[in-house]
């Protein structure tokens, strides 16, 4: 029993993971960069909603305009972070993610200050029982968002004019622009849509950790569910999620007695590292083929 | 005798040269004897700042060979110095070994940690080459903080001074000297590598690897070699920082000194040795730039009292990045080699 409890709660906080990777995952889709800002995205709409809810908008409200601020910001950020490095070389690009995640957490740092807030979660704190195993409201809802979410992409990218078209800017800038998809706008959309995507993530976590600038950092431990999935299939994040969340907890209740705190946090990135061994794309990332 | 004009050559030695004309030679000959004078016009705080330069562009001038030369993206650089730097101290510390066992050992060391990584990561490419070297840095991190028997854990390790012919290193300025010797040699090193044969596979291998094995580059051989080497040149600049600091810790070596050290080569200039060098004199200096501009601001706009702290420091360093990848991609060096060239061709400047 106390396996399967180690594995549903690790299936709870995977999703959220798949929440976060998926953010990753879109920017990637669309422009080829890994945005190391993500989590900073997270971090202000969380502090966005904790915000709106004080001010006494009701939750349901609260959350849309926390997406609307959050699409805002990404739309902005394109337009004055990344645009400027349109055609640049890509690691200059993830380099300028870089700088923009320290000038975020630092500049919230400023404003916000570093002590903890305590987020007004709408959930009942009595979590469900389903056949005996404990889960909570929160976890549930962000199990179901990240699914949905998985659905909804996954035909976007199928079928919608808008994402097929930042699947072909992804693959080659300079013959999408040739087939006459306005590179520009899928840029600010892909930015937008990935910020929204953080926001959602930011207000799941919020009400399962604590909220404090410190909350940018879930970001990087995320990394190893992008990778594992492979940088480019949104459900492998899904995939690639919920297995680190499932491994990092069953790794955390077996093997913290015997080496001692903090496997928990080592876990994902070991097995991300052997996986890349194994498959250099991630479990679902798809093989460049290289023509001379 | 022809006219020479400013890129005139007449055999591929002399293509290659390190210094081409008589004025190159003389510049550096009056920059050197500037390093060389240089604790006895400035005051031992910078000093100091000197040397810890002079670790990062050693680190630098590593990273840039792999990830610069070669196009191997590393996270995981500060891994390496971590691993340079505990393998010296403990030499040092436990076994009293001298700094010319130490910091070679700590190159070694490290190197062949590089080795360890480079070949299982010899099929990845781009960023996800970046995600395995940084999931590698942070195994390395927790490996230092949880093995309490060889690493001493949260409390760290203790080096003890470096100690030349029976001469103790014991202030800035004599440390100066030893590192700035460290710091020329390992430059000079570099640079010969690279306009070597390994340098030229170097980038092949960067610029087209299926062309460059086609012409005869061992590409496992050569991207192995990078990582060797990059990480050769992370363990000693690992172990002068342990002689530096006199205590490490594993909050040294993070994931955010990786990123440091990849900002430095970027911000740099990518594939240039002198690039390296720009760009870790830069990262070691802004903080300290930053901060004597908020002091300015502060004596300026008595309202602005206190209302600065160290976070403000950071957000503009992050600034900083962003603007200056933004405005100049090419890097510092880029901005070099428009004055350089501005000057070679006075008063044709075009």
């Amino acid at each position: 029993m106390y396996f399967l409890e180690l594995v549903i709660s690790g299936i709870a906080v995977g999703s959220l993971y798949a929440l976060i990777a998926m953010g990753f995952v879109l920017i990637y889709k669309g422009t080829g960069v890994i945005n190391f800002a993500q989590g900073e995205a997270i971090m202000v709409a969380a502090f966005i909603a904790y915000y709106l809810v004080g001010f006494g908008v009701p939750f349901w409200l609260a959350v849309p305009l926390t997406l609307v601020a959050s699409a805002l910001l990404g739309a902005l950020t394109e337009r004055l972070v990344i645009r400027p490095m349109l055609g640049e070389p890509v690691f200059s690009v993830v380099m300028v993610t870089i700088g923009l995640s320290i000038f975020l957490r630092s500049m919230a740092g400023i404003v916000f200050g570093h002590h903890n807030y305590v987020f007004p979660s709408p959930f009942p704190v009595e979590p469900l029982h389903v056949g005996g195993i404990v889960l909570s409201h929160n976890h549930l809802w962000s199990m179901i968002i990240s699914f949905s979410l998985m659905l909804l992409f996954f035909f976007f990218f199928k079928f919608a004019r808008l994402g097929l078209g930042m699947r072909a800017t992804a693959n080659d800038q300079d013959t999408a622009t040739l087939m006459g998809i306005n590179i520009k706008r899928v840029y600010a959309l892909t930015w937008g849509i990935s910020f929204v995507v953080a926001g959602l993530a930011g207000v799941g976590l919020a009400n399962v950790m604590v909220l404090n600038v410190g909350l940018a950092f879930v970001a990087i431990s995320a990394f190893p569910a992008v990778i594992l999935g492979g940088l480019e299939s949104i459900p492998g994040a899904i995939i690639g999620g919920i297995t680190i969340g499932i491994l990092e907890n069953l790794a955390g209740g077996y093997l913290d007695q015997i080496v001692g705190g903090g496997v928990k946090d080592v876990t994902p990135f070991a097995v991300l590292f052997l996986v890349l061994m194994i498959r250099p794309y991630g479990l679902f990332g798809t093989k460049e083929v290289e023509r001379v | 005798m022809p006219i020479r004009s400013k890129t005139y050559c007449e055999s591929y030695h002399e293509d290659i040269k390190l210094l081409d004309t008589i004025w190159s030679k003389c510049w550096m000959a009056l920059f050197i004897l500037g390093l060389l004078i240089l604790p006895y016009i400035t005051d031992s705080y910078i000093v100091y700042m000197v040397n810890l330069s002079c670790i990062a562009i050693v680190a630098a001038v590593g990273l840039n060979i792999l990830t610069g030369f070669t196009g191997q993206i590393s996270l995981g650089h500060a891994a390496f110095l971590a691993i340079g730097a505990y393998t010296a101290a403990l030499l040092g510390e436990g076994l009293g070994m001298p700094f010319w066992i130490t910091l070679p050992a700590g190159g070694f060391v490290s190197a062949a940690a590089g080795i360890l990584v480079g070949i299982p990561c010899l099929r990845l490419k781009g960023l996800y080459l970046a995600m395995a070297t940084m999931s590698f840095g942070v195994m390395v991190e927790y490996v230092l903080i949880t093995w309490r028997g060889l690493t001493g854990g949260e409390r760290g390790m203790y080096m003890p001074e470096v100690n030349v012919l029976g001469h103790v290193l014991d202030t800035d300025e004599s440390m100066y000297y030893f590192l700035l010797c460290i710091t020329v040699l390992m430059i000079i090193v570099a640079k010969n590598i690279i306009r070597t044969r390994v340098g030229r596979a170097f980038i092949a291998v960067r610029d087209r690897d299926i062309a460059a094995e086609v012409m005869g580059v061992n590409l496992t051989g050569y991207k192995v070699a990078a990582f060797a080497l990059s990480s050769f040149y992370a363990g000693v600049a690992g172990g002068m920082y342990a002689y530096v600091m006199g205590h490490i810790h594993p909050e040294h070596f993070t994931l955010m000194s990786s990123v440091e050290y990849m900002a430095m080569i970027v911000i740099g200039g990518l594939g240039s040795i002198l690039g390296a060098i720009f760009g870790a004199i830069f990262i070691v200096a802004a903080p300290e730039g930053i901060k004597l501009l908020s002091q300015g601001i502060e004596s300026i706009i008595p309202a602005m009292q206190g209302r600065y702290d160290e976070e403000w420091n950071i957000a503009v360093f992050g600034l900083l990045i962003m603007l200056f990848l933004i405005f100049e991609p090419g890097g510092l060096n880029a901005i070099w080699q428009r004055i350089k060239v501005g000057f070679k061709n006075w008063p044709f400047t075009y």
